[in-house]
């Protein structure tokens, strides 16, 4: 751990050429670096893909079906803390950020653990959620509404699965030292990732679970 | 404007990019953000009627999508290049399959 710090430390001491947030020197055409540039194409073709779910629970969410529709077994005070949880995992996970770009590893492995945590801690009461709702009789294949409802959260439960993988190789990276201030951006792209994943939660809370 | 003061100006171009906040600013908008998530939940168990509710709903999370973006995201402080690849891709989404959606009958 010892080592892991004074790995950082060095970074910082001998990056003062890169900038106060470490890793911008990019000589690229567009002055960033293209890891970044990729990451934000990449995230502006998941609103299509989480548009594209959306819209089809929107399209049966009203349908006469047999059987429970997800609307009517909705624990809204439950789903709400599960919103908060993810909210502020948004949070911890900037304040990772803003550890690296000082030459923290110590509070950078502590917000990346937190942050990993706490969306564990969403992705368990996802599970429990949906636990709950296949003993109250809505499966995957009770209506296409459920169906619908299932896909969309379930597609945002592994996105957010795939975000704590990313978490913890980070967290795995900083204690063997290989996580210094001048990798300051591999940080924030991964925050990117998981900003986007609280975004779309954002948007699912409100339109599926608030209004009715 | 064009040799080393030209270079200069876009270095402090580039600086100001990066500008990024500092933490008493994360935690204000963490502090934003779950106070309006408090009052989405909150309208939720109020009548105010259908229409009025669900659009203060939808307002309150444009505000929150916004302030995770512009903030957390930095899209509010980095290149221009990144908030318009962003930008492109939202609004393509939502435009198509509003779209998509009313052709279908929904929202009409």
């Amino acid at each position: 751990m010892a080592a892991a710090d004074a790995a950082v430390a060095d970074a910082a001491v001998g990056d003062a050429a890169v900038g106060e947030h470490g890793g911008h020197g990019h000589v690229t055409s567009t002055g960033m670096s293209n890891e970044k540039l990729a990451m934000w194409t990449f995230l502006g073709s998941e609103c299509l893909l989480f548009g594209a779910l959306i819209s089809t629970y929107f399209l049966y969410r009203h349908g006469k079906y047999e059987g429970i529709l997800p609307r009517e077994i909705y624990d809204i005070p439950f789903t709400s803390i599960s919103s908060f949880v993810l909210l502020m995992s948004s949070l911890t996970m900037v304040l990772a950020l803003a550890a690296i770009q000082r030459g923290d590893g110590r509070r950078l492995r502590v917000w990346l653990l937190a942050t990993a945590l706490l969306g564990a801690t969403f992705v368990a009461g996802q599970v429990y959620e949906f636990t709950s709702f296949i003993r109250e009789g809505m499966t995957i294949k009770t209506n296409p509404a459920a169906s619908a409802f299932y896909t969309l959260t379930g597609f945002h439960g592994v996105h957010v699965t795939l975000g704590i993988v990313m978490l913890l190789s980070l967290w795995n990276l900083s204690i063997r030292g290989k996580l210094p201030r001048e990798r300051s951006e591999v940080v924030e792209i991964a925050g990117l990732y998981w900003h986007f994943v609280d975004i779309v939660w954002i948007v699912i809370f409100t339109v599926i679970y608030l209004i009715p | 404007m064009s040799g080393p003061a030209a270079t200069e100006a876009q270095h402090v171009l580039h600086e100001e990019e990066h500008a990024h906040p500092t933490e008493g600013v994360y935690i204000r908008i963490a502090v934003i953000l779950a106070v309006l998530t408090a009052i989405e939940v909150g309208l939720y168990y109020t009548d105010f009627g259908e229409k009025l509710t669900n659009s203060v709903l939808l307002v309150l999370a444009a505000g929150k999508f916004v302030l995770v973006a512009g903030y957390f995201m930095h899209l509010k402080f980095d290149s221009r290049i990144l908030r318009r690849l962003f930008a492109t891709g939202f609004v393509l989404a939502v435009a198509v399959y509003i779209a998509y959606l009313m052709t279908l009958g929904i929202f009409v």
